[in-house]
């Protein structure tokens, strides 16, 4: 005797109960608090904010801590929460020239005005475990010095002021901005949206993507112009006010990748950009998108389009690391209806198949 | 902190605004896919966010909802996005496919035939028909501007050269009002002919490819097919093992390890009406009872 | 002049008189011919009818650019209104606009001025609003497409006479097209681009 099995409901609120629980893990255990998490894995929270296009730390820390770690569920957790926020407007661009800068480093000139600043970074550590971690550990006070008064010009406006990179181009005054999360994204795409898609995409898609450009798929020779990190104001312009009024400040990377062009019979050679900007302290993201947005830039530029990076179509549909694990794992959900009508199709093309094939095996047989 | 409040149905009014427009446009042009801004929702990408969002959208606290997967009320997410709603929006929820006004699906219609004061939203994952055809937008766009649809003739006829039949048995192709080729969402074929002059309205949502479409109520809708290859409904050759029904979509159930089936209707709420009535088939565990105890995932 | 205080007001209830008054338009659309009521109401200003205050309150903000026909345009309190409770740009150039409204249909202009859409986007194009003098009594007329079960048949007064000759453009631009929404008072009547109209008995 078959009754269909019921019970699906309860099924879920036990499942959601064991998962508060394995989050939880062994509750001898102190608890990880939000400032644990915002404070000692801050680029974790970097990350989360950039994919999940909201500034917010305290949000973004409990975001991790509700996903247990797992990043992407945790961007998911930010976009969604995100998505029925009201919008008041777009700030003004920020101006990244004048940033509080707390790490910059330039690959193309041994030294820049403003100089080379480390600043807290992995490169050059060794990568050999610590024991001392493990521990509990007190680092050393840090060296400090007098912040520095000289400015720190972008080396991009350096080298546009002598005309060897193709001018930033200029939005056109009054224009809006486009935003894929409030309008349909349709193709071919501006750069302004081709630069949100990026910002928002998954790091690693975008690292291996960048990463294909330097193998030889769509190779387009960068050099890290400049990669810098630090806090910029924002400002929002008030309508009743008539003035921008500052809304606080936030940390961003960018990234400028400096490529080569060979010009045109109508153009001198110059370089080209390629450009990178995300929330926090993101350099694999932020270079990795410079690559790619440079690569994207390929029609632009008069370039034979060959490559999966230079591929606008491709690039943009599959860069949302939300989008995608949505639809991986939803491969997840019964999908016995359609399964039923794929096998009853197939036994029945194997009958025919059988019967097609019948005399041919039964004259063998009786040879 | 920034402490989340949400809205009636969840969604804020500017994007209902926004999908409303939409769903006016698609009803316009009966299977055109109109692309919107679509939300990430609280619940993942591919589980349903585009049906999610049209429900959102129409939802009023006189509507009862009815929410189906693989043509069950009970299987986890039909009852994950039925509380989501009861939960946001605080309507009825009803199981009784008559006695729904707004029916949420995935990969079913249901058995019992829809009514004027109805509407079904399928939640899609793929809008595109053309998509396994030809991968690029821009290019798939064009052939719909200029109803171009030569491609999928060829996929089709393919099929037949190869096997003898067009070997497509869910979302199977349709055309809309004699213009657009849509994709019914992943529905057995066997379902395809109920889109067909239905008296209720249609409504296609697909939130991770941002994309609305309808087909209006009493909208011709045509399976594709050739004059001498015609679209044939696949249907397993048996009577539904708890209800004896004879003309209702069938779910395989593996009883054993030793290549024990049965095959019971998929549209649980019809299966259980009709057994109510007093029909029975083969195996059926008469009185019906509700097994509601255990883990087990239904 | 009228200031911002002295508005009338918008709905009592946004939320679900917006989506009432949606779901009212949406049948409209979804059945063409059929008279479909808005049932919540909201403050309207003088010219503009009940039923239109309701739309606009539910469809328009700051996304839909929408274009007022030369009666409505000389009301500063019209004007006033949209943009203080929807947000949405009035603008001049009406085949850019998401949506038309029309009070006095003696002065349409041609249908193809509007926004039409393209045969990749045919949904980019404008959505007609018109206020008509009755949409239970006048003429008769036969509606034929989808959303209608055979034949529709609807009675109503509407300026210009001869809009439904005019929507015959509808006939050889598909899938563009423009769509349109009569209201009478609290009544509306939608007549999608699928639709085809002929006189009753003609």
């Amino acid at each position: 005797m078959y009754v269909a099995v019921k019970g699906g409901e309860r099924a879920i609120e036990n499942a959601h109960r064991l998962l508060a629980n394995a989050r939880r893990g062994d509750q001898n255990v102190a608890e990880v608090t939000l400032d644990q998490i915002s404070e000692q894995l801050g680029l974790a929270v970097d990350r989360v904010m950039s994919e999940g296009s909201l500034y917010d730390r305290e949000l973004a820390a409990l975001a991790i801590k509700q996903a247990r770690g797992d990043l992407i569920e945790a961007i998911f957790l930010v976009r969604a929460f995100r998505a029925t926020l009201p919008r008041f407007g777009a700030s003004e661009p920020v101006d990244t020239g004048a940033m509080r800068v707390q790490r910059r480093v330039s690959s193309t000139f041994k030294d820049i005005p403003g100089g080379q600043i480390l600043g807290p970074t992995f490169d050059y550590t060794h990568r050999l475990l610590d024991p001392a971690l493990a521990e509990g550990f007190m680092p050393e006070v840090p060296a400090t010095a007098e912040a520095a008064t000289a400015p720190t010009p972008r080396v991009t406006d350096i080298l546009g002021r002598a005309g060897l990179i193709e001018s930033s181009p200029r939005s056109e005054d009054g224009a809006s901005v486009g935003d894929l999360t409030r309008e349909p994204l349709n193709f071919p795409a501006a750069r302004d949206l081709r630069l949100q898609n990026l910002a928002r995409g998954d790091e690693g898609f975008l690292l291996a993507m960048g990463y294909s450009t330097q193998r030889g798929y769509g190779r387009n020779h960068p050099f890290a112009g400049e990669i810098r990190f630090g806090e910029v104001e924002v400002e929002f312009f008030a309508e009743d006010a008539g003035f921008a009024v500052p809304l606080g400040s936030i940390e961003l990377t960018e990234c400028q990748m400096v490529n080569q062009f060979k010009g045109s019979a109508t153009e001198a050679p110059c370089f080209t950009r390629g450009y990178g900007l995300a929330f926090g302290q993101s350099e694999r993201k932020t270079m990795s998108m410079a690559l790619v947005d440079r690569a994207l830039r390929a029609r632009e530029l008069g370039e034979e389009a060959t490559a999966p990076a230079q591929d606008e179509e491709f690039v943009m549909s599959h860069s949302d690391n939300v989008q995608a694990t949505g639809f991986v794992e939803h491969l997840k959900l019964p999908h016995y209806v359609d399964f039923q009508s794929e096998l009853g199709l197939l036994r029945k093309l194997r009958q025919e198949f059988a019967k097609a094939n019948a005399p041919h095996t039964m004259k063998e047989a009786a040879e | 902190m920034n402490a989340p409040a949400y809205n009636f149905a969840y969604l804020d009014e500017q994007t209902k605004r926004m999908i409303r427009r939409a769903i006016l446009k698609a009803i316009a042009i009966p299977g055109y896919q109109v692309p919107f801004a679509s939300r990430e929702m609280p619940m993942p990408y591919g589980w349903g966010t585009g049906g999610v969002q049209v429900t959102a959208a129409i939802l009023g606290p006189d509507d009862v909802l009815k929410v189906i997967d693989q043509g069950s009320d009970d299987t986890t997410n039909a009852i994950s996005i039925r509380k989501f709603f009861a939960k946001t929006a605080g309507v009825a929820t009803t199981t009784a496919t008559e006695d729904a006004t707004v029916i949420q699906t995935r990969h079913r219609i249901p058995e019992t035939a829809l009514s004027e004061n109805q509407v079904l939203v399928y939640q899609v994952p793929i809008p595109e028909p053309l998509r396994f055809l030809e991968p690029r937008e821009t290019e798939t766009r064009r052939m719909h501007a200029l109803a171009e649809y030569g491609l999928m003739h060829v996929k089709l006829y393919e099929d037949i050269a190869r096997f003898g039949h067009i070997a497509t048995a869910y979302a199977y192709p349709v055309k809309v009002n004699a213009r657009y080729v849509m994709d019914p969402s992943p529905t057995p074929k066997f379902d395809n002919p109920k889109m067909d002059n239905c008296p209720a309205l249609q409504l296609f949502g697909a939130g991770r490819e941002k994309r609305i479409y309808a087909i209006p109520p009493y909208t011709k809708v045509v399976s594709l097919d050739f004059e001498d290859h015609p679209f044939e409904p696949y249907r397993f050759n048996a009577p539904c093992a708890l209800c004896g029904a004879e003309n209702s979509y069938l779910d395989e159930i593996v009883t054993d390890d030793k290549g024990g089936r049965m095959f019971v209707c998929s549209d649980t709420d019809y299966c259980e009406g009709r057994q109510a009535a007093g029909h029975h088939g083969s195996l059926s565990a008469a009185p019906y009872k509700e097994k509601a105890q255990g883990g087990s995932n239904g | 002049m009228t200031t911002i205080a002295e508005l009338p007001p918008g709905f009592v209830d946004k939320v679900l008189s917006a989506q009432s008054t949606f779901r009212s338009v949406m049948d409209a659309m979804a059945r063409p011919g059929s008279v479909q009521r808005i049932v919540p109401m909201a403050g309207t200003p003088a010219a503009m009818m009940r039923g239109t205050a309701a739309i606009a309150l539910t469809l328009f903000d700051h996304d839909t650019p929408i274009w007022l026909d030369a009666q409505l345009t000389e009301s500063s309190d019209v004007v006033k209104w949209l943009k203080f409770h929807t947000g949405a740009p009035v603008v001049q150039d009406c085949s850019i606009a998401s949506f038309a409204l029309i009070s006095d249909g003696a002065t349409l202009p041609a249908l193809k001025r509007f926004a039409l859409g393209s045969n990749e986007y045919p949904d980019r194009s404008t959505t007609l609003i018109v206020q008509v003098d009755s949409l239970a009594a006048g003429r008769g007329f036969e509606l034929r497409g989808p959303g209608i079960d055979g034949v529709a048949t609807l009675q109503a007064a509407i300026r210009p006479a001869d809009l439904f000759e005019r929507l015959r453009v509808n006939e050889a631009l598909f899938p563009r097209g423009i769509d349109v929404v009569l209201v009478a008072d609290d009544a509306v009547v939608a007549i999608p681009r699928t639709a085809r109209v002929a006189n009753k008995g003609s």
